[in-house]
């Protein structure tokens, strides 16, 4: 197996941001106490009178990132998932969403790869949460060469959005044409195949991928799709897997409840489509602390639990 | 209108009945509503619309204009008729408060109502939108000065304190918050369902400049918020003293009139009184 370029996703939005205050003078960021971590804090030394510190008080945030945008401005606002999502859902709901807002919620800490720190940590539902609010599009993306690009598409697209990395370095997957045409709500088949369908986002693109190199030596043909975007979801590609192979396996950092799994499945089911289908992702419960790989690998979360399901669906 | 002559501002007060008068309908033909904040807040909308602010309501998104936001969002007939009597829109939009596809929806929204600034009826939010605006105004250079309306129940919700802390912390003097002080929220006295007293301390404490006035004394509370938008380095802070239910006998300090509309005899004799009211400002014109 050859060695993987590890790059962090946050990395690539800090860089992303700075590109983008060059670019677009009305761009403000707002960050609350978590600069560091979020790589806020490069805009913050780049353009130190476009950054504003919020201190730890999420809710003022959001609030103001949404009277700063009744004004011209662009806000990014960042924070870890969970303070970016649940503690802040009214804010978001009243003064973002309903509001049509141009702001950008950009989250880092999603999913329970954040490791150790545990379940107050480990964001789980974020995705579930934005998904059901009108006018918000909703973003996850795979490896930082992805989130870069896509830091620059919500820039340039008028209204609400909410993107969340996770806090790992991710390895590369992406070189930088094969980003160039993307598009929000379009997701990329990153890999074909015939037989079955992974249908993955942000942090499970890259274990589907080595999935699907395992499944290939076995005999299976996988096909991996990027849905990198999980509101408007690319339901045309949805229907293309279940007419092109004979199974959709959905993998997410996330509840196996109202996210990337629960959007398939509505489709399949409103269009009568009938398909082997399973979600992997978190199936209704909290985790804990933990180092990421251990994590992942008891809550049936990678590569190894992907083959292992995708075998199953193919046998029967 | 200019000049700070008597006989203007008995004008203001006659345009202050208008609104309560208006307020009162709203109410009765929507058959729901929240009467009670709706009528203390009026004088000072009439001195921030028909006074102070800088606005052209033929330029609702002028950038330069003042703004004001309605973080009490439930006394939304009152911005609607100040709105209205301003001629952001017809006044004959509002016997429509909250009917199916009307525009006036029961809490204010930013979106497609000409004039609202920020989109309110959840409470604690106004202040942070606030601040936003200021913020933004800062940045720009704009001279523009920034509004906000707390009721007094409403600073109970910890996200006012923390605007309260960030519109310190980045000296937002272009932003003046006013809270309507009536001492009542839906379960009873404010001091009886969450203490708020000292009011004045609270925010003097978190830097804030702070006036403390008659709230329904048109002439006081425009110099206030001269007095605000002259003060420099801090935001300031107008506690406005008010009579919940201001202007109907029955109403005024009567908590049951709230979140509950007028029947058609009440209407009826609130109509009534604010006439006389009307009349009797009339006779000293």
């Amino acid at each position: 197996m050859s060695k993987k370029t590890m790059v962090n996703p946050r990395n690539a939005y800090g860089e992303a941001l700075i590109e983008l205050g060059k670019k677009h003078k009305n761009l403000v960021v707002l960050d609350a106490d978590l600069s560091k971590s979020t790589k806020t804090i490069m805009f913050a030394k780049k353009y130190p009178e476009r950054f504003f510190e919020m201190g730890i008080a999420e809710a003022n945030m959001i609030t103001t990132a949404a009277g700063l945008a009744s004004c011209g401005k662009l806000p990014f606002v960042s924070t870890f998932a969970v303070f970016a999502t649940g503690r802040v859902y009214d804010q978001i709901r009243i003064d973002i969403a309903y509001s049509n807002a141009n702001v950008k919620i950009f989250a880092t800490h999603g999913g329970i790869s954040v490791g150790k720190d545990g379940v107050s940590h480990q964001m789980i539902e974020d995705i579930a949460l934005m998904r059901v609010l009108p006018n918000m599009t909703v973003i996850a993306p795979s490896d930082a060469t992805q989130t870069g690009k896509l830091v620059h598409l919500m820039a340039e697209d008028y209204g609400p959005m909410y993107a969340r990395v996770g806090r790992a370095d991710a390895p590369l997957i992406y070189k930088k044409e094969d980003v160039e045409n993307i598009k929000i709500g379009k997701g990329i088949i990153v890999e074909d195949g015939s037989d079955i369908s992974f249908i993955s986002s942000g942090t499970m693109v890259e274990p589907a991928l080595e999935a699907q190199k395992a499944l290939s030596k076995q005999g299976i043909s996988a096909r991996v799709i990027d849905m990198h975007t999980l509101k408007p979801i690319d339901e045309k590609l949805i229907l293309d897997c279940v007419k092109d192979t004979n199974g959709i396996i959905t993998a997410e950092e996330h509840s196996i409840i109202g996210g990337l799994g629960a959007a398939v499945a509505e489709i399949l089911a409103e269009k009568n489509l009938c398909t082997k289908f399973l979600r992997m992702g978190i199936k209704d419960t909290f985790c804990e602390s933990g180092a990421p790989s251990a994590l992942l690998e008891k809550y049936e979360l990678n590569d190894k639990h992907m083959v292992k399901n995708a075998k199953k669906m193919f046998k029967n | 209108m200019t000049g700070n002559d008597a006989k203007y501002i008995v004008k203001l007060n006659l345009k202050a009945v208008k609104i309560r008068k208006h307020i009162i309908e709203m109410l009765y033909r929507a058959k729901s509503g929240h009467p009670g904040g709706s009528l203390s807040a009026v004088d000072a909308l009439v001195a921030l619309y028909f006074v102070h602010m800088n606005l052209n309501p033929k330029k609702p998104n002028d950038p330069d204009r003042d703004r004001f936001i309605l973080s009490k969002g439930h006394a939304a007939p009152a911005l609607y008729a100040v709105l209205a009597e301003r001629g952001y829109f017809p006044v004959g939009e509002l016997k429509k408060l909250r009917m199916i596809d009307c525009m006036l929806q029961g809490h204010p929204v930013c979106t497609y109502i000409p004039g609202v600034e920020a989109s309110t009826g959840s409470l604690g939010h106004g202040l942070s939108f606030a601040c936003g605006v200021a913020l933004a105004g800062k940045l720009d250079n704009k001279n523009y000065n920034v509004y906000a309306m707390l009721g007094d129940g409403e600073t109970g919700e910890g996200q006012v304190w923390e605007a309260a802390a960030v519109a310190a912390h980045y000296k937002l003097d272009n932003l003046t918050a006013m809270i309507d002080r009536n001492f009542l929220q839906i379960d009873g006295h404010t001091e009886n369902v969450l203490k708020l007293e000292s009011v004045r301390d609270r925010w003097s404490s978190f830097g804030w400049n702070t006036i403390e006035i008659d709230g329904h004394d048109i002439e006081k509370i425009i110099n206030a918020l001269e007095e605000a938008k002259n003060h420099k380095r801090q935001p300031s802070m107008i506690i406005l003293n008010t009579t919940k239910g201001k202007g109907v006998s029955f109403m005024e300090n009567n908590v049951d009139f709230h979140g509950v509309p007028p029947n058609e005899i009440e209407r009826n004799i609130a109509i009534e009184e604010l006439s006389l009211i009307e009349k009797r400002l009339e006779a000293s014109l």
